[in-house]
């Protein structure tokens, strides 16, 4: 802990030298199938022209850790680049049974199950290496959920900053209220990924929060 | 009635750790021994919180077990932690009370086997543990 602490006071005191040059690690966190992916997708879509990577209704789609380097958002006549790190969504349990009943087989299941445990164990490895960390969560679904609270607990330790995301605010049963009463302490934004709905108040939270790190 | 509805679930019990059996350990040995535990069968009610690093080491160490140990898909966890609105004299004395204890004791921290406990569902007024039928 005290090593991680001066690892990140080293890297804060060197990157300051050189901020607004640098690429600043932008990690996307959260638990499974809260749109993580689609929203690192729309942002490299709109930016570079490509998506990261594939999104699906099966949770743990996303079962390793994705990449897109030099990824320059422009906002407000501002520009900041970022190295996008979209990571596979962190949950406690893993149960191969979960996948069948989306049409897949025993193997098949058993096979996603076993990289989706490894991928969650990948997830949990590069939250040191961030700089910026979004947290997406499904505005849908009830945000007083233990992984959440250790994953903002484990930022606030290492002092990376954090924006949370109340994600699919398009959909009738979404509440940002409830993530806002959730977690007093930080700035949500509500956004849609998948209609690109409220984005533009997410660049602005993006670069006010790329400023800190 | 209860013991008509409990009379399914069978083969668990549930254990109360006191946060002096793990004060003295270091983060591997807390993570060891509240894993064993809940491979056991039990749901465990641990006095007290670990810290952010090793809950996320937990999860992490939860993750590489599953597959490896049979029937075993995960835990369930929760953290009941104190109100976090209670103004800065209300931390200072928190903070004070658990470098004194040595940690965080007045958190209570569950953990369950997946394949018994379903659900811990909570909001701020309460806490409902879910299991399996």
């Amino acid at each position: 802990m005290v090593v991680n602490a001066f690892k990140n006071f080293f890297r804060r005191v060197f990157s300051g030298l050189f901020r607004g040059k640098r690429e600043l690690k932008l990690g996307f966190y959260g638990p499974p199938n809260a749109g993580k992916t689609s929203l690192a997708n729309r942002i490299c879509k709109d930016f570079t022209g490509e998506e990261i990577g594939t999104v699906s209704k099966i949770p743990h789609e996303t079962r390793a850790v994705q990449f897109k380097e030099k990824v320059q958002i422009e906002y407000k006549g501002k520009k900041m680049t970022f190295k996008m790190i979209d990571t596979p969504g962190i949950t406690t349990k893993i149960d191969y049974e979960d996948f069948l009943k989306y049409k897949m087989n025993k193997k098949e299941a058993k096979i996603r199950a076993k990289e989706a445990t490894q991928g969650v164990v990948e997830s949990i490895k590069w939250l040191d290496d961030m700089d910026v960390v979004v947290i997406v969560l499904d505005a849908t679904e009830n945000p007083y959920n233990q992984v959440n609270l250790t994953i903002i607990g484990n930022l606030v330790a290492r002092k990376i900053p954090v924006l949370i995301v109340a994600n699919k605010i398009d959909l009738r049963k979404a509440s940002i209220k409830k993530i806002e009463s959730a977690f007093p302490e930080y700035e949500v934004v509500g956004i849609s990924a998948k209609y690109g709905k409220n984005l533009e108040e997410f660049y602005e939270s993006l670069f006010k929060l790329a400023k800190e790190a | 009635m209860v013991r008509k509805r409990l009379g399914k679930i069978k083969g668990f019990s549930i254990q109360f750790l006191p946060y002096s059996e793990i004060r003295g350990l270091d983060s591997n040995q807390r993570i060891r021994k509240i894993l064993n535990i809940v491979l056991g069968n039990n749901i465990l009610i641990l006095q007290g919180r670990l810290e952010p690093e090793e809950e996320t080491r937990l999860i992490g160490d939860t993750m590489a077990i599953i597959g490896h140990v049979r029937n075993f898909k995960g835990v369930e966890l929760a953290v009941i932690s104190g109100n976090n609105n209670e103004g800065f004299f209300g931390k200072v004395r928190k903070n004070l009370v658990s470098a004194i204890a040595g940690g965080d004791i007045g958190a209570v921290t569950i953990i369950g086997p997946a394949t018994i406990v379903k659900e811990i569902k909570r909001n701020p007024k309460k806490i409902e543990l879910l299991l399996k039928g």
